[in-house]
């Protein structure tokens, strides 16, 4: 594994080849907001919260840092006005759907977002992708997807193997940032008649709204007490 | 059938021979718009006819698309050259007994050029449509019939791809097309010798080459002409960049909504196969290459190249970020060189013609031609090529003879929905790459819409990004949050809810848009509405401010109105309004009730010409409806009135 | 619905995975919608998550999860075609036929949508009908048009 040296934001910072840009920051203790991002799954580049400048070769591109390489003297910027410009909309954007969500309320404070800036939406689903992700990557069992695309994007329960399988798992629940996850499960169910389960306990499902450890967001909290 | 270079030349020169150029041969363009408008009866007509007529040795054969779709049906006879336009089956016993016969012309069916006193032009190169062209590629297009492969072998057809087989190594072809300078003519513009060449230096066994031919792009139709008429120019620039690369395998990825080029396009691999110029040890040079044939399946994002590889590998086609870029991890992860249909087109002819000669046409940073499609409100809609570096001017009214019905141009827009509109003042603009971004579009694929006086900018905006918000992949937040909430505040400003604040707000999504999103789909989006803005910014203040469309367009902010002192209460408008809006009857002047109407403006293009009674109002208030004890027609005072009216005038004169 | 026809057309194309959507548009071609049970069995045959097959289905225009009509319109709304008046002539299919893009009438005579773009940008406005192409359309034409059909 070569050794890579960068600059971010004006600091030299060491990184090895395979490394993303946000690797290198988490690395040297820069912090770069992020919502679809976990340790444990592949970089998915959704939210775009991310973004950071890059210059190379005199030109500079806007990237997101959880999927770019880092490569040989690239500098890289993290905050700028424009940047925090873009951030802050892309976080009111979300807020629209979720505007009670800790981890956009976190953001939003950060960089002056306005959770009020367009209009409410019904579903409270932000399309981070976690959930999916997480059965795809980890479980392998595809109990729940996302169907259409653009705006009417959604995510969506396969009905047969929520039935079977999900109850006695919801391991994709605690990495909910707003609480649609849970919903849609719900709803799900109430469309899939099963006798023998029991029914839903929401007693135990509000105690899984805590974002589990990898989530750095919940680090940043620790830290910052 | 060919197995060696020597084969293929004799079997060229077999071709040939056999025809016989002194007799007549005539074509007629088949491609899928000629069609629709009954070239096939036409083909079949003279088929009949000249069976009929006992004609020995004459032949008829639908051919690729020329380009000059406004005048289609078109019928070329040979080997006189006589180009005959908007053909029917009815002229076709004219066309034989005249033409074919006796090399006498039918006047009625040749082009009328109403810049030169109406003068008749019998001959296409002559049409000042062709006339101001410059058709490498799109020129062959009438020569063939695309389901023969004769036709293009008689061309000339693989003589590239031999050449390159024998007589020049990989690097060498790579070489070439750097030295020309080409441009990736999909709408990216990247130069297509450094793309060949990261994938060429790129290690490994398996290699891919992939045809775009998605097309997406609203308004565009030159790579359906291109692969609908001659699928073989595809097939060997494919080849000779698989040759290039180091790729035994190919992909077509073409638009399941254009049948007739896949058609072609799979009857093209299949003669290829037979004459061994597809398969293994192509014509004995130790080649090997492949080709398989995929159908899109409806997403305008598949065209951006790792949402097509996503496709190609049956998933659905959201982007990915880039880097690793497709030259070095491609379709199944290997190195994979994508190129759009126009892009290959050119391969060919660089290699047959040397990088040397492609560089005579062109600009510095844009060489070679380009294929336009020219479209929307003009006279003369069809394909032009030309070489970069013309003025967007010339090709609107030297080629496309200007605005039709009398209309004033206002804005045209170029490079589909990731691209821009130019005014009036901005029209000596060049067709080259970076001349087209200075002025706040891009060239994209090469769709030209030119819009009127009717036109309404907000609405031509408003149009973009609602196809682009049903585009998304939806994949990640700024494009499709971005490209939505763009989407809205148009809809509010062309339906009358515009407000302070909503332009400054346009802008700031703009830039978390542009700069946000992960592929060039939601980069470009803002694009539209900027290019508007920037040019025709009073005309979105107008609309906010004023709740005025001046074009009339935004239908919730126009208001019919009838003038009393015009209507002459013929019914026709009562009987067209759809929603039953209009109170009158027979001799009670018409009304239209404001708050029924749903401004769908029939009854302003049905209210006959010499009446010319309905009133269209923008950014005003409509006057009051007439009291209703006021509306019924005295015919006899209105006739006495408007005999004074005139008698008075003709005194004054 | 004929399961040996969805068995053939996946057989055709040796159950490949990457097949899918080629799998898929050969249904919806054959069948003119995909039945659940097709993509039960085209699921298991090519050993693709249910998911996967549930966001193809959706991600693309060219699927439809509902049967539909006898007579598929497809209207144009390309820019060429917008530009030339192409939202008028949709709003008086849309009146004429009772049904919004997406939609099918209950008697599954028509179906009606749009298409971005069938590349006849000459003929605009255009629509198409059984695949075949009709174009230089105006309110009155496109309604008119319709009644060849039954």
């Amino acid at each position: 594994m070569s050794n890579i040296s960068l600059k971010i934001d004006g600091k030299g910072v060491k990184a090895t080849e395979g490394m993303t840009v946000l690797d290198a920051a988490r690395n040297a203790n820069i912090y770069i907001p992020t919502v679809c991002h976990h340790e444990k799954l592949e970089p998915f580049g959704g939210c775009r919260l991310c973004v950071v400048d890059v210059t190379v070769g005199g030109r500079t591109n806007m990237v997101a840092a959880c999927v770019h390489p880092v490569q040989e003297a690239i500098e890289v910027t993290t905050r700028s006005e424009q940047i925090d410009d873009i951030r802050k909309m892309l976080t009111e954007q979300l807020l629209a759907y979720a505007p009670e969500s800790e981890v956009l309320q976190e953001i939003a404070e950060e960089y002056g977002a306005d959770k009020d800036r367009f209009q409410k939406e019904p579903s409270f689903c932000i399309l981070c992708g976690l959930c999916v992700r997480y059965c795809d990557e980890v479980k392998q069992l595809n109990a729940v997807g996302f169907v259409d695309r653009g705006p009417s994007r959604e995510i969506s329960f396969v009905p047969k193997l929520a039935q079977e399988k999900c109850w006695d798992c919801m391991e994709c629940f605690p990495l909910c940032p707003t609480s649609a996850l849970q919903a849609a499960f719900i709803l799900t169910r109430s469309l899939t008649s099963s006798p023998s389960k029991p029914e839903v306990d929401f007693g135990k499902l509000a105690e899984m709204k805590v974002a589990p450890e990898g989530h750095q967001h919940n680090n940043v909290i620790e830290e910052r007490k | 059938m060919t197995n060696s270079p020597a084969e293929l030349e004799q079997l060229r020169q077999d071709i040939l021979s056999k025809r016989d150029s002194d007799k007549p041969h005539i074509s007629v363009c088949a491609g899928a718009s000629c069609l629709a408008s009954g070239a096939g009866k036409v083909i079949e007509a003279l088929e009949t006819e000249i069976e009929q007529q006992g004609l020995e040795g004459v032949t008829v054969k639908g051919t690729g698309c020329p380009g000059f779709c406004e005048c289609g049906p078109i019928v070329v006879v040979d080997p006189e050259d006589v180009c005959y336009l908007q053909v029917t089956p009815e002229d076709i016993s004219d066309v034989v007994s005249q033409t074919v016969s006796k090399n006498e012309i039918v006047d009625r069916l040749l082009y009328v050029d109403a810049s030169d006193g109406d003068k008749k032009i019998v001959h296409a190169e002559d049409i000042p449509f062709y006339k101001n062209q410059e058709r490498n590629i799109i020129g062959n297009n009438i020569k063939i019939d695309p389901k023969s492969i004769e036709d293009y072998l008689a061309l000339g057809g693989y003589s590239a791809l031999t050449k390159v087989l024998f007589d020049m190594t990989p690097k060498e072809v790579v070489g070439e097309v750097l030295k020309s300078g080409l441009r990736g003519r999909g709408g990216g513009g990247f130069p297509t010798g450094i793309k060949w060449d990261a994938a060429l230096n790129a290690e490994s066994d398996t290699k891919y080459v992939v045809v775009n031919a998605d097309e997406g792009d609203p308004g565009a139709f030159m790579d359906r002409a291109v692969l609908e008429g001659n699928p073989h120019s595809i097939l060997e620039g494919l080849m000779i960049g698989a040759y290039a690369i180091g790729a035994n395998e190919g992909y077509f990825y073409v638009r399941q909504e254009y049948p007739l080029a896949l058609e072609n396009v799979a009857l093209a691999v299949k003669q290829a196969e037979e004459y061994n110029f597809l398969g293994e040890d192509i014509l004995g040079s130790g080649f090997n290459f492949k080709i398989n044939i995929h159908m899109g399946a409806g997403a305008f994002v598949c065209g951006e190249e790792t949402a097509l590889l996503l496709s190609l590998e049956g998933k659905p086609g959201e982007p990915k970020s880039r880097p690793p870029y497709p030259a070095t991890k491609g379709l199944w992860g290997k190195p994979t060189n994508i190129n759009n249909v126009e892009t290959w087109a050119n391969v060919p002819l660089i290699i047959n013609q040397g990088a040397d000669w492609y560089t005579q046409f062109g600009t510095e940073g844009s060489k070679g031609t380009k294929i336009f499609s020219l479209v929307g409100k003009i006279k003369n809609t069809g394909l032009v090529e030309v070489p970069m570096g013309v003025t967007l001017r010339d090709i609107i009214y030297k080629i496309g003879d200007g605005i039709p019905d009398g209309k004033k141009f206002k804005a045209v827009q170029t490079g589909g929905p990731a691209g821009g509109c130019i005014p009036e003042e901005q029209l000596d603009t060049v067709v080259d790459f970076d001349e087209l971004i200075k002025a706040g579009a891009i060239m994209g694929s090469g769709g030209i819409i030119v819009m009127d006086e009717d036109t309404c900018m907000v609405d031509v905006a408003k149009y973009f990004l609602g196809f682009l918000a049903e585009e998304s992949c939806g994949k990640c937040n700024p494009c499709r949050e971005g490209i939505k909430q763009m989407h809205n505040i148009l809809t509010n400003i062309s339906e009358g809810r515009g407000k302070e604040g909503d332009i400054e707000l346009l802008e700031g999504l703009a830039m978390s848009t542009g700069g946000g999103s992960l592929c060039a789909l939601g980069k470009t989006a803002p694009n539209p509405v900027m290019s508007t803005l920037r040019y025709f910014r009073e005309e979105y203040e107008e609309h906010i401010k004023d709740k005025k469309c001046s074009s009339y367009t935004c239908e919730e902010l126009v208001s019919y109105y009838i003038d009393p002192e015009k209507c002459e209460a013929c019914l026709i408008c009562m009987k067209k309004c759809t929603a039953q809006s209009i109170i009158g009857a027979k001799h009670k002047i018409h009304v239209v009730d404001q708050d029924i109407c749903t401004k769908c403006g029939s009854c302003y293009e049905v209210c006959p010409d010499n009446f010319d009674a309905v009133l269209r109002f923008t950014g005003e208030t409509v006057p009051e409806s007439i009291p209703v004890d006021m509306r019924t027609i005295d015919r006899k005072k209105k006739k006495a009135d408007k005999t004074r009216a005139l008698a008075s005038a003709g005194q004054g004169a | 619905m004929d399961i040996k026809k969805v068995e053939k057309i996946i057989n055709d194309h040796d159950s490949e995975a990457s097949s899918l959507i080629q799998i898929m548009l050969d249904i919806q071609k054959e069948l003119h919608w995909l039945p659940p049970e097709a993509m039960d069995l085209v699921a298991e045959k090519l050993q693709v998550p249910m998911a996967r097959i549930q966001h193809t289905a959706t991600f693309y225009k060219a699927f439809s999860l509902v049967p539909k009509g006898r007579h598929e319109i497809n209207l144009c709304v390309g820019t060429a075609c917008h530009v030339r008046g192409a939202t008028r002539v949709l709003e008086v299919l849309q009146n004429t036929t009772g049904l919004e893009p997406g939609e099918t009438d209950p008697e599954m005579k028509f179906s009606l949508d749009t298409v971005n773009c069938l590349g006849c940008c000459a003929l605009g406005p255009v629509m198409e009908i059984d695949e075949q192409h009709l174009g230089r359309l105006d309110t009155g034409s496109a309604v008119d048009l319709l009644k060849n059909y039954d």
